[in-house]
């Protein structure tokens, strides 16, 4: 009997204090390749910017969120999700991948793109967003073939050879063998920028804030390093 | 005179804990919904869209479904040994597939690089990000649901009267139509609603293997996970509709399906 409520006993324990298991962070889908390397020790959930909003408005037990662009940060604030002020830790820039190649003769930022399989993010998400801005800005008309909901969805549709053309985020394009890029112009004046912030009643604040404390300092060339612009 | 229950009292605690378990959240639903904005809601155009696309694509996937399935259902029934029972698990094995894998196995097969799809590409045949994939995706997991169901149907039927059927000179496909299919019409309508409520519900099938745009791929279950963030109230008022098509369905499926017994 003892031996059973020891083990009741650590078990609720072990639900309801994972102290050891390091802060868990909601992060935007373009930055699963590099966070994990930063902070082994913390948990991460990565998705798309404004499902992770989603997530955590229906209780999801978060204590860091980092989103792709300032909208969705303002969102979160807005519903009352965040604890302090966001910060500004790093930025991004649009690139077209294309397959490897370029088999659908992608020439750049322009009609081309409508002649082959295009895909983008969904206007509802940073990269959609971001991406409709600079097509207004070049007076594009893009036809897409398929509208994703996070932009890893947009680049593995590219890798895998089923789109010809995608939009996605620079960092994205760099990290996969498997797409050539190509710049748009105007992009780099025109970044989506990262925020990070603490989660209203996070299970670790603490651990919490040294996270993002650590984004906004130490962490800084790694990003640089790892093709990210400054914030 | 109504007999003694047949089952021990406590089953009505687990009984009513199913009951609150399933009505709970469906009742929230419909709850929130927008009840006042519902019409503006449904009328605008990505709600149309979405709409016209799933029923369009459900019509179409329920004709392949029964084209294909009752005679499927008819062979598996009346046949027995190692190949049969390696067909019948191949046919039901779509149904317990997570949507997601089975929208891989489709990309896997027809995406331009696949097995068949890379053929099909080279003959300038691409599915991918058309309607027809959004088809083929529901095809392939609402398909089962009638092979399944009619299977059991048929084979509890038995099969005295296609024998007496056929003493009497009916050729098998005259027998197939005169007497096995008008038999076991109950079981084809009430397959036929499940394949069809299955179509109407997919999801993670279509998002993989077909993507999502308005108007061409982007159905009522798509157009809800992307909206809702963004427009909770006009995704509220789409997941409503959609539970009633769903009610309503399997309502008539179990009417239809115990008319039989």
């Amino acid at each position: 009997m003892p031996v059973l409520a020891a083990l009741t006993a650590s078990i609720v324990l072990a639900g309801c204090a994972p102290a050891d298991d390091g802060p868990l962070v909601f992060a935007a889908s373009s930055l699963a390749d590099v966070l994990p390397a930063f902070a082994p020790g913390a948990r991460y959930s990565f998705d798309g910017s404004a499902g992770l909003v989603d997530q955590l408005n229906s209780g999801a037990p978060a204590d860091v969120f980092a989103s792709a662009d300032r909208r969705t940060m303002d969102r979160a604030v807005a519903l009352g999700l965040i604890d302090g002020d966001p910060v500004g830790f790093a930025s991004n820039r649009l690139v077209i991948a294309v397959a490897d190649g370029n088999p659908a003769g992608i020439t750049g930022f322009d009609e081309s793109l409508n002649s082959g399989r295009l895909v983008m993010c969904a206007p509802e998400v940073p990269c959609g967003a971001l991406a409709d801005e600079l097509a207004t800005d070049a007076g594009l008309t893009l036809s897409p073939v398929s509208e994703e909901t996070k932009v890893t969805d947009v680049l593995g549709k590219v890798e895998s050879g089923e789109a010809d053309a995608g939009l996605v985020y620079a960092t994205d394009a760099a990290g996969s063998v498997a797409v050539d890029t190509l710049e748009i112009p105007g992009a780099a004046d025109a970044p989506n920028t990262y925020w990070v912030a603490v989660v209203r009643g996070a299970g670790q604040p603490d651990a919490a804030r040294v996270y993002v404390d650590s984004l906004t300092g130490q962490w800084q060339d790694d990003l640089a390093a790892a093709g990210f612009g400054p914030p | 005179m109504t007999g003694a229950a047949t089952f021990p009292r406590w089953a009505w605690v687990p009984f009513g804990l199913t009951l609150v378990l399933l009505a709970v959240p469906l009742t929230a639903l419909v709850v929130r919904a927008p009840w006042g904005r519902m019409g503006e809601l449904l009328l605008s155009d990505r709600a149309r869209d979405a709409l016209a696309l799933s029923l369009g694509t459900c019509a179409a996937t329920t004709v392949i479904v029964l084209v294909l399935g009752v005679p499927t259902a008819l062979v598996l029934a009346r046949s027995s040994g190692r190949w049969a029972a390696v067909a019948r698990t191949l046919v039901t094995v779509p149904m317990v597939l997570p949507p997601v894998v089975a929208g891989l196995a489709l990309l896997t097969a027809l995406g331009r690089r696949g097995l068949v799809g890379s053929t099909l590409s080279a003959l300038g045949i691409e599915i991918g990000f058309t309607t027809a994939a959004v088809v083929v995706a529901q095809t392939f997991v609402a398909l089962p649901f009638l092979v399944v169901s009619l299977e059991g149907a048929l084979r509890s039927a038995g099969t005295s009267y296609e024998r007496a059927a056929a003493r009497l000179g009916a050729s098998p496909s005259h027998v197939f139509r005169r007497v096995t299919v008008p038999l076991a019409l109950p079981a084809v309508a009430s397959g036929t609603a499940l394949a069809f409520a299955r179509a109407l519900g997919e999801f993670g099938a279509t998002l993989t293997f077909a993507g999502s745009l308005q108007g061409v791929t982007r159905t009522v279950p798509l157009e809800i996970y992307l909206l809702r963030e963004s427009d909770t109230e006009l995704a509220l008022a789409l997941a409503v509709v959609l539970l009633g098509v769903a009610a309503g369905i399997v309502f008539l499926a179990v009417r239809v399906g115990r008319r039989r017994a």
